[in-house]
């Protein structure tokens, strides 16, 4: 909220005035409230690993995070530039393969990457665009610069805290939110569905049937998945509920089949279909790839997109952006010490108190270290882990992550933030709704924002300042 | 050489299956040292076969039936022309670079065991002499025989039962020589046997392995042999599961009894070429 020299920076202005305004009381007040109205909605995650509880109410957080229109506009273009490098990276290394030919990408991170599925080489996916919802984990470190902390290109999930978090603003925060004129996010579902629409095979003609396929009720996004289906219109499936005949793809129905022409799968690659990827997987549909690859019926995201996304790919990401843009990237990337590299491990491991570590293949900030938070036991393990196994880990410097005042039951008080923005691409490009997730991270001190971390989530505004 | 092979895949259900999808690699190939003179798949249940070919250039069938059945037969039968290429595998359709074989699978990933293995066989030499040193033990280490392992045992799991089929020691040796960097791959076909015997309970499973110098050869580690004119190739991946002549999935049908025959025999009952 504070700029470098500890004016209010201009979109905060009303916010920091309402927070001197109110009293202490009546933001605990909309605390309560708000948690009561994610309650009643029914927005809960799961947080796999916790015995204590099965489902949690992430926790919300009501003093929203400010982005002035001239700042999105900026952030807008740079994530833009960012989905299409991802979706021309992933056309090429199923397809021709000219990042490898001309040595962009070390061989081994595709061919030996286990996200990069071999049996969709040659396969041609709808406008070549592999990534239709993407989400871009992003953090602002200065005044002035963006960068990328991760690129989410599997199966990115928490656009309902995003649409969750704005309707509770509207209901609880209805005079400082009037007082803005804040861009809206509300058709995001409409958005979405049309991108879904946009992929569907020639033969659907106008009106395609697009369903959502979940891997049901035990997923901890399961409720995102039920409410987006809701929101969108189309139905709600599990794997049973589809079948492949003659390699179409079909969904029952108390009458007779229903063709069925775009899925939005929140499954994993792995548990698509067991004829092709894992055998035990009982969450797919036996024969869907051969169908998929044959274009009768689409997939978002694509399958095998994890190929760009991992951290390993994404220290590239700058070289993969000139090299199929012919552009300098707008979005930053943090800087990366890969460990496959012994010089680079050196350093890593001289200076592992001051570093971030990722596992290069891991998710959801599991298995990380953050060096400064660590105990010397902890750093002692993670010493251990990378002198076993250094190409499976990168560090990153800990950076003074950019901080927005949060209600934090003390009072208000400063706390680190990410965004992420969910970006769709479709056979009309690349649409994205002004803002994202704002995930807080309300332990003091803490630069972990994960909500299976102890992370939280804010209202994002882009405000006309 | 020229081979006849008849492989009859039969299901017989307790109760009706209403919903059977299966993909199936049966289709063999040419390359250098094979030609595929005749070959057909059939059916005894009224049904259609879409022929695809997978990302690795198998030829893939795949069958979908949803209507009561309480018992399906495949049956494919066909002709081979072979010769003994010395193990070298050459214009065979190849997709990707030798680099792909290198990849960790489910069923190949090397456990510490294996790898000291590798380790103490081969060492560093990435070439034939390591690769026949690496053939004879794990056929000397890994018995042949039928029964404690299935489909879905690991390399890891057979190598510490040192018991086996084809199938195990093709995952041992696949997971033992991509331990070391050597490109490695699993390939399914059929094996006229010496010893005469003509009926078999299965297919063959041997493996393949990228030698700069060479290019692809053959290792049959249930044999100790690099595959001959004996040997047809009918489909290739990273493990089992990317050749198996089929992975197919059912609805319904409690209890399923399968039935495998398999016969390998020299075609018009002639012996040489």
């Amino acid at each position: 909220m504070v700029g470098p020299d500890g004016s209010i920076r201009a979109p905060y202005a009303d916010v920091a005035k309402w927070l001197e305004a109110a009293p202490p009381d009546q933001l605990e007040r909309l605390r309560i409230e708000s948690e009561l109205l994610y309650r009643r909605g029914g927005i809960t995650f799961a947080v796999y690993g916790d015995a204590a509880g099965e489902e949690r109410i992430i926790p919300f957080d009501i003093v929203p995070r400010m982005i002035s229109t001239a700042e999105w506009a900026r952030l807008e273009l740079g994530l833009k530039q960012r989905v299409r490098a991802l979706n021309m990276y992933l056309a090429d290394i199923y397809g021709k393969q000219r990042v490898l030919k001309e040595k962009i990408v070390p061989e081994d991170l595709v061919w030996q990457n286990p996200a990069f599925r071999p049996e969709m080489a040659g396969v041609s996916v709808p406008h070549d665009i592999y990534v239709h919802i993407a989400g871009i984990d992003i953090v602002r470190i200065d005044a002035d610069d963006y960068y990328v902390l991760e690129d989410n290109a599997r199966t990115p999930s928490g656009v309902s805290y995003m649409l969750g978090g704005r309707e509770i603003s509207i209901r609880l925060m209805g005079d400082l939110y009037g007082a803005h004129r804040v861009a809206p996010v509300e058709d995001y579902p409409n958005e979405l569905v049309s991108t879904l629409r946009s992929i569907a095979p020639k033969a659907a003609g106008d009106d395609p049937v697009v369903v959502l396929l979940t891997p049901g009720q035990f997923n901890s996004a399961y409720y995102e998945h039920s409410f987006l289906a809701d929101k969108m219109g189309v139905e709600l499936v599990e794997g049973r509920d589809l079948l492949v005949r003659d390699n179409f793809v079909y969904m029952r129905t108390t009458e007779r089949p229903k063709r069925v022409d775009v899925i939005y799968r929140r499954i994993d690659d792995d548990f698509l279909d067991p004829l092709v990827f894992r055998p035990d997987s009982l969450l797919g549909v036996p024969g869907l790839f051969n169908a998929y690859a044959a274009k009768n019926v689409a997939l978002a995201n694509a399958v095998g997109t994890g190929a760009a996304d991992d951290k390993a790919i994404y220290t590239y990401m700058p070289e993969i952006v000139k090299f199929f843009l012919g552009e300098e990237p707008i979005l930053k990337n943090v800087p990366t010490w890969r460990c496959r590299n012994p010089n680079e491990l050196s350093h890593v491991l001289a200076h592992l108190p001051e570093l971030v570590v990722k596992e290069v293949h891991g998710s959801g900030g599991y298995g990380m270290l953050v060096g400064p938070a660590a105990r010397a036991a902890e750093i002692e393990r993670f010493r251990g882990l990378l002198k076993a196994h250094p190409e499976n880990y990168i560090a990153q410097p800990t950076l003074a992550l950019s901080a927005c005042p949060s209600f934090v039951g003390s009072g208000v008080a400063p706390r680190h933030v990410d965004l992420r923005p969910f970006c769709l691409t479709g056979a009309k490009g690349v649409k994205i709704v002004p803002g994202g997730l704002t995930r807080v991270a309300l332990k003091e001190g803490s630069l972990v924002v994960n909500s299976s971390q102890g992370g939280g989530t804010k209202d994002t505004w882009v405000v006309d300042v | 050489m020229r081979i006849r092979i008849k492989h009859r895949t039969a299901y017989a259900y307790d109760e009706p299956v209403y919903s059977i999808t299966e993909l199936l690699r049966m289709t063999p190939r040419d390359h250098d040292g094979q030609r595929v003179r005749r070959w057909r798949i059939d059916l005894d249940q009224d049904g259609r076969l879409v022929e695809t070919e997978d990302a690795f250039g198998n030829m893939v069938h795949v069958l979908s039936l949803h209507r009561p059945l309480d018992s399906l037969a495949i049956t494919v039968e066909g002709e081979v022309e072979t010769d003994d290429t010395v193990g070298v595998i050459s214009g065979a359709v190849e997709r990707f670079p030798p680099g792909l074989y290198l990849r960790e699978t489910a069923l190949t990933r090397p456990d510490a065991a294996i790898k000291e293995f590798a380790a103490d066989v081969i060492g560093d030499d990435k070439g034939l002499e390591g690769l026949h040193a690496l053939l004879m033990a794990v056929k000397r280490e890994v018995k042949f025989e039928n029964g404690p392992t299935d489909a879905s045992t690991t390399a890891a799991q057979a190598f510490k039962g040192r018991i086996g089929v084809c199938q195990d020691l093709s995952h041992v040796f696949i997971a033992a020589a991509r331990s070391r960097g050597i490109p490695t791959r699993y390939v399914g076909g059929y094996l006229l046997r010496e010893d005469g015997m003509v009926q078999q309970t299965a297919g063959h499973a041997w493996t393949e392995a990228h030698v700069p110098a060479l290019g692809w050869v053959g290792f049959d580690p249930a044999n100790g042999i690099s595959p001959t004119a004996a040997h047809v190739r009918v489909a290739m991946g990273l493990d089992y599961l990317g050749a198996a002549p089929v992975r197919g999935s059912r609805s319904g049908g409690s209890e399923e009894r399968l039935e495998v025959t398999v016969a390998v025999d020299h075609a018009r009952g002639q012996q040489q070429n």
